[in-house]
């Protein structure tokens, strides 16, 4: 059983005017296990807390503390974070070219591991893994993200999380630019990984759908760099129902 | 990668224009006049001393050359080993007028002049016609000191094909006039290694003629020597030539490695691909690639593209790329270029190691990423596979 605390969190980010302050004050704790839906208008800072989570150069800690069991996130690099048992699906995966897909995830698996992977079950897992993700065998000896299209990138961010199996998974809007039927892989990926190691999860979204395929816990409405209240499965329900009107208004 | 700075145009609708430029910004040298109109010549007066402001020596260091534009007598050669070498391929010495009759142009500047004249032996590599040669010749030319000028003739028989791989070691003042011709049919891949030591200074004046339905493979690969200067002139003179021509090249500080690359499309429906990569890591490296395509009036339907693209891996480094364009037909199949010279990617660094990859582990595997494509167009496995491991230890030397 782990723990994902995050206390006080306040970050900036420097812009050509300067530095712009953009979570003021993130409270949240999540348990392995435990699935947390933040849900929230664009710009309200969502991509902001993940990659402040991952450890993005560009986001600047001005306050607060995250730890993983006690151990602090913040003091670590972001390979170290990785190790500690953190994975961040980005909303905008990157491009890696020249390097391909198959060695990526050795080379990272290997990395999160400690040691190499057994080559025979390894090639074994990751076949496995593409399959059930509806993934040509063909991606493995492909570029990393280059060329893909955008529900290819979201099914290579799980299939990642799947083969590094960490503690914890941010899903940063996972679901966006993906179709109905690619929705649902990739949510029976989520659910596969997460059944397999426990693995606690943030789910980061800005439409309701993707919780017909995923069940949240809990639910946080984010605005402004802040949650602005928090609730079980109901909320999204409501939220579904009036969008982020009401949030707005009051902030 | 974030492109700094990208050039990219397509000419294949491009009219007939006698002096075809790019551009006036910062890098861009419009030619004084055509690159059909640059003298050569075997005799070193015919080219005054540069003094750096010439189109075709303004980027080099000339303090930085030593004696290699002095014409003087020099005595010493550099070692020279060859692997057994293959039936049908031989190596002969030969006198230094018959290797200036033989060659297919004359050098274009002074340091080959000097080269050819002063060249203390003269050797002859000959393919005979028809011969398959079943693996690589592979030569070792190794620097002992001083200053070296030679003059290297390669003649490839019709329909031969042969790899040939030069590696250059050790430490040493060399400049030299290397002359290939590739008879028609014949299909050469030629894999030219700069491993030298950080002192050497290495000027190469390669002209090469490639006839009818001939295929030129070549590679340029510059990781050592402080001062490598690569002239590169290939004539697609027979109808249905082709050339593909790869650069790679690693400077770290202290080094400068420019490449000078002309293409003159001469015989109609020539195919030509030139690609040139280079990564730069330190304060002064510095790299500067050239790249002349000359299409005359005679090469219709040509085919032409370049491309130039430099990593830039740390603050200080500079890389100039100059691609230039002449077209004197109107009808071609398709020219191009780009160029571009681009940081280093932090996005691509945070992606590996948010993954876990530690930071070296991640900047070898965006280096080694860079330049792959690259590398597996050379066509010779054992070369493949060292340079990737030279890669590893240039960024080894570039970040400790
Ligand atoms: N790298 C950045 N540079 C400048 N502004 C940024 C940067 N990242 C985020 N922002 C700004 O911070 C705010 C929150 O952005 P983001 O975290 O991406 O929101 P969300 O993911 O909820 O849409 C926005 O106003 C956005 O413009
Ligand atoms: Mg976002």
């Amino acid at each position: 059983m782990s723990t994902l605390e995050i206390r006080g969190l306040k970050v900036s980010v420097d812009t050509k005017e300067g530095t712009k302050p953009i979570l003021r004050g993130v409270d949240l704790t999540i348990k392995s296990g435990e699935t947390h839906a933040i849900m929230g208008p664009n710009g309200s800072g969502k991509s902001t807390l993940a990659y402040s989570l991952a450890g993005h150069p560009k986001y600047k800690v001005t306050d607060g503390s995250v730890t993983l069991d006690g151990q602090d996130v913040l003091a670590m690099k972001v390979d170290e974070r990785a190790r500690a048992g953190l994975f961040l699906a980005m909303q905008y995966p990157v491009e890696v070219p020249g390097v391909s897909v198959s060695n990526f995830l050795r080379t990272a698996k290997t990395a999160v591991a400690g040691e190499a992977p057994k080559l025979r079950t390894w090639i074994k897992e990751v076949k496995e893994a593409m399959d059930n993700l509806k993934m040509d065998p063909a991606f493995a000896e492909r570029n990393v993200n280059e060329g893909f299209s955008g529900g290819e990138k979201k099914r290579h961010e799980i299939l990642q999380m799947e083969l590094l199996a960490p503690k914890f998974a941010i899903l940063d809007e996972t679901d966006s630019g993906l179709d109905i039927d690619a929705l649902r892989v990739v949510s029976e990926g989520v659910n596969r990984a997460k059944a397999a190691t426990g693995a606690g999860v943030l789910l980061i979204t800005h439409y309701t759908r993707i919780l017909r395929y995923i069940d949240a816990d809990f639910v946080h409405v984010f605005v402004d760099g802040q949650i602005a209240e928090q609730g079980g499965p109901e909320l999204a329900d409501s939220l579904e129902a009036e969008g982020y009107d009401r949030f707005l208004a009051k902030a | 990668m974030n492109a700094a700075e990208t050039l990219t145009t397509d000419h294949s609708k491009a009219v007939a224009d006698g002096s075809h430029t790019h551009g006036t910004g910062p890098g861009f040298a419009i030619p004084a006049k055509s690159r059909a109109e640059r003298p050569t010549s075997f005799e070193p007066a015919d080219f005054p001393m540069p003094t750096g402001r010439e189109e075709d020596w303004r980027f080099t260091p000339l303090a930085r050359l030593g004696t290699a534009l002095d014409d003087v007598p020099v005595d010493r050669t550099a070692e020279w080993s060859v692997n057994p070498i293959p039936a049908g391929v031989s190596i002969t010495q030969i006198e230094g007028a018959d290797a200036q009759l033989r060659a297919v142009r004359a050098p274009s500047d002074r340091a080959g002049a000097i080269a050819s004249a002063r060249a203390v032996r003269n050797l002859l590599l000959a393919v005979a016609p028809g011969t398959v040669v079943p693996r690589p010749v592979e030569i070792e030319i190794a620097g002992v000191g001083g200053a070296v000028r030679g003059h290297l003739t390669a003649e490839v028989g019709d329909g031969a094909e042969v790899t040939v791989i030069l590696t250059y070691t050790g430490e040493v003042e060399l400049s030299e006039f290397v002359s290939i011709e590739i008879a028609p049919r014949a299909r050469v891949n030629l894999v030219i290694i700069d491993e030298c030591a950080s002192e050497t200074v290495h000027l190469q004046d390669i002209v090469v003629r490639v006839g009818r339905d001939a295929h030129l493979r070549a590679s340029l690969v510059t990781l050592g020597s402080g001062l490598a200067r690569t002239n590169t002139s290939v004539m697609l003179s027979g109808e249905g030539a082709e050339l593909d021509l790869f650069g790679l090249y690693f400077a770290d500080s202290g080094q400068h490695i420019e490449n000078r690359v002309f293409v003159d499309h001469i015989a109609p429906r020539c195919r030509s691909r030139v690609a040139f990569k280079g990564a730069l890591a330190g304060q002064t490296a510095r790299t500067v690639w050239i790249g002349d395509v000359l299409i005359r009036a005679a090469a219709e339907g040509t085919d032409t593209y370049e491309l130039n693209r430099n990593l830039l891996l740390t603050e200080g480094a500079r890389a100039d790329s100059v691609p230039n364009l002449e077209i004197e037909t109107g009808e071609i199949a398709g020219a191009g270029h780009a160029s571009a010279t681009g940081r280093f990617d932090d996005e691509q660094m945070f992606y590996l190691q948010s993954r876990g990859i530690p930071e070296d582990e991640a900047r070898r595997m965006v280096v080694r990423g860079f330049f792959a494509d690259l590398v597996r167009q050379i066509g010779v496995a054992s070369v493949e596979q060292g340079l990737m491991r030279a890669i590893d230890r240039e960024l080894g030397v570039a970040h400790e």
